[in-house]
């Protein structure tokens, strides 16, 4: 990261300047050669429920090794709801429940053995609005690793610098780690809760519209470590900000709302799942390219 | 309207926009709120500024003849010359003591069972009810419970005491003494009285406890689930810390409540006539009849004389001093763990 000053104003011209092009994307060629990686987690039929109401249905998704894949669509059309199933988030929430096939590695998620507990050490995730614990930075990340039974003083110093440095906040904070947390701004703060994810080396990051509560500035220095960061992790980004999907996706899922006739409540759905460039430039489903080219939602 | 003329540079604002702008007379109806408002403060702090310069007034005779006296001598409602606080601040401080063993750990738990574990369940959500109730019930009913229920107990205890007493083993015969300690004056002890009193304050620990744990904001609750907590290292390492400032707000100020309470320690059966500790042991007072503040309060207010008003009002001043000192403790508890998220 000596040069992430640099880097970081290049991106944030394109983060700030939406009269040029209209998607920053990679040229077709780099985009279309996304591999066939190991699969990393793969719904089936996934419907999830509060309660009576189907916030979302017929899911069909495979999440691939290293990549980033985006969750697209408008308010409401239960991409976060999705996101949260990947770590059991939805089993905190009274009444959620999830029907059809949602396997980690080939391992029902929802199977009757599986501990959420443990799922979530292995799946982390960042949430919209930064959360650090209202302590020091150190403790902010130690807190994972110390349940992981780490003790020892020096391999927690190493952990937390080494996870501090993956998300480029290493060299802002390296003199303050006793500070609190919450004297950080809200792109640090946000950078944090990466780090924190980072330090029980998730093997998977899950990223609930991450940038929604920062600036372009910050935003363009998370998607800069996202990019960083993937070869070490899969991420899934749910994003309310189509540019930045196609900024920093592989692969992307337009959800969308159907309205059920019969309660006139909305339901989610999977409208489309490929590669970010084709849904940005040539989706096969009329209503991913009313979305994309800013038509509705 | 339609503005069709607006001032020109220079010309000064267009008189459209003068005449709507400008005041137009008084608004009598904001002035009559406002008084009222301002004389509903004032009638609050008259209120309170008598009541304490009453008591400083009526209390001045004792606090200038014998103040030291007064602090050191114990209850004693027969002799004006020898009436004092002493063994009735003991008493108060104790029973506080218990108060803070039984009743917070107790209350605390409850609500972090409801707030945490139990969130949404119809049982949870009846219990809130009727702990909410609870709260509500007079304290001279939470009395009766500690009569029918915490001194029968008690003086339960005195008959395996005195089994275990004459046993050979050392370590029963401990039991024994300690079984004898909580069974002192056929049940009618301080203990009696602290549990009286932890049943009155429990609920209202409950409240606040909960509404501490419910101010967390549920983003550091999932930023711990995040990274793998289960729910007790959840609740243990984030959500009772940062609820910690209110939770222990709450607890003081039910403390400050439960020692300013008469009528359940009076079912109990603290004394109420002449109670002089003196040179007794700790164990020997702990067992034997109790008193409090309040309790002395009560005892004096019974006697005729202006003499005897004064002991009252300064016995009450010391109750006072005492309560302010536990509340000034929240607030100052309060502010140092300003809470930020």
């Amino acid at each position: 990261m000596t040069e992430s000053g640099d880097s970081m104003n290049t991106t944030s011209e394109t983060a700030a300047a939406p009269t040029g092009p209209m998607f920053d994307l990679q040229t077709p060629e780099e985009r279309e050669s996304v591999s066939d990686g190991t699969v990393v987690f793969q719904t089936r039929d996934l419907a999830v429920f509060y309660g009576d109401f189907k916030a979302v249905r017929e899911v069909d998704l495979d999440i691939r090794q290293n990549e980033i894949t985006a969750f697209i669509g408008p308010s409401g059309c239960g991409k976060s709801t999705v996101l949260r199933c990947f770590d059991r988030m939805n089993d905190l929430i009274e009444g959620a429940r999830v029907e059809g096939q949602i396997s980690y590695h080939g391992l029902d998620l929802y199977g009757p053995d599986v501990d959420a507990v443990e799922v979530r050490r292995r799946i982390g995730m960042v949430f919209q609005k930064p959360n650090p614990f209202p302590k020091s930075i150190y403790d902010n990340l130690a807190f994972g690793p110390r349940l992981n039974g780490v003790k020892k003083k020096a391999e927690l110093d190493g952990i937390i610098e080494n996870s501090l440095k993956r998300a480029a906040l290493w060299d802002e904070v390296k003199d303050r780690l006793n500070a609190s947390a919450m004297g950080l701004s809200g792109g640090q703060q946000q950078r944090l809760c990466i780090a924190r994810c980072v330090a029980v080396e998730p093997e998977v990051i899950l990223m609930d519209e991450p940038c929604s509560a920062l600036d372009p500035i910050a935003t363009a220095r998370i998607e800069e470590l996202m990019q960083e960061i993937k070869n070490d992790f899969t991420i899934v980004i749910v994003t309310h900000n189509m540019q930045q999907a196609a900024r920093v996706s592989d692969r992307t899922a337009f959800f969308t709302t159907e309205v059920n006739p019969e309660s006139d409540r909305r339901t989610g759905r999977l409208v489309e799942y490929a590669s970010t460039s084709k849904i940005f430039s040539n989706p096969s489903d009329e209503r991913t390219e009313a979305y994309v080219t800013g038509r509705f939602g | 309207m339609a503005l069709t003329t607006i001032g020109s540079v220079g010309g000064g604002p267009a008189r459209s926009i003068t005449e709507g702008l400008t005041k137009r007379g008084i608004d009598a109806r904001s002035k009559i709120v406002e008084g009222l408002l301002i004389t509903s403060l004032g009638v609050s702090l008259l209120i309170l500024v008598v009541l304490v310069v009453d008591i400083v007034q009526r209390s001045w005779p004792v606090w200038t003849n014998r103040p030291g006296d007064f602090i050191r001598d114990g209850l004693n409602s027969s002799t004006l010359d020898s009436a004092g606080v002493w063994s009735a601040m003991k008493g108060t401080v104790i029973l506080a003591v218990i108060v803070g063993i039984v009743a917070f750990p107790l209350g605390i738990a409850c609500a972090v069972y409801l707030e945490e574990y139990a969130t949404k369940s119809r049982f949870a959500q009846w219990t809130r009810v009727n702990v909410r109730n609870l709260a509500g019930v007079p304290s001279i009913v939470y009395g009766l419970l500690g009569l029918g229920i915490f001194v029968k107990a008690l003086n339960g205890l005195g008959n395996p005491a005195a089994d275990l007493q004459g046993n050979g083993f050392v370590l029963f015969r401990y039991v024994g003494n300690v079984l004898h300690w909580f069974s002192g004056n056929n049940g009618r002890n301080i203990f009696a009285g602290g549990l009286a009193l932890s049943a009155l304050v429990l609920p209202i620990v409950v409240i606040t406890a909960s509404e501490a744990l419910r101010a967390v904001p549920r983003s550091i609750r999932e930023g711990a689930f995040g990274v793998g907590a289960t729910q007790w290292e959840t609740v243990r390492h984030h959500v009772l810390p940062a609820a910690a400032p209110g939770i222990l707000t709450g607890t003081v100020l039910s403390l400050a409540r439960a020692t300013g309470e008469a009528a359940p320690l009076l079912l109990v059966g603290a004394v109420t006539g002449t109670l002089i500790t003196g040179n007794k042991g700790f164990v020997e007072q702990m067992s034997g009849p109790f008193t409090a503040l309040p309790v002395a309060i009560f005892s004096y207010a019974r006697q005729a004389g202006d003499d005897w008003r004064a002991v009252t009002g300064a016995a009450a001043l010391v109750l006072l001093v005492l309560v302010l000192i536990m509340n000034g403790f929240a607030i100052a508890l309060r502010n140092r763990y300003d809470r930020k998220w």
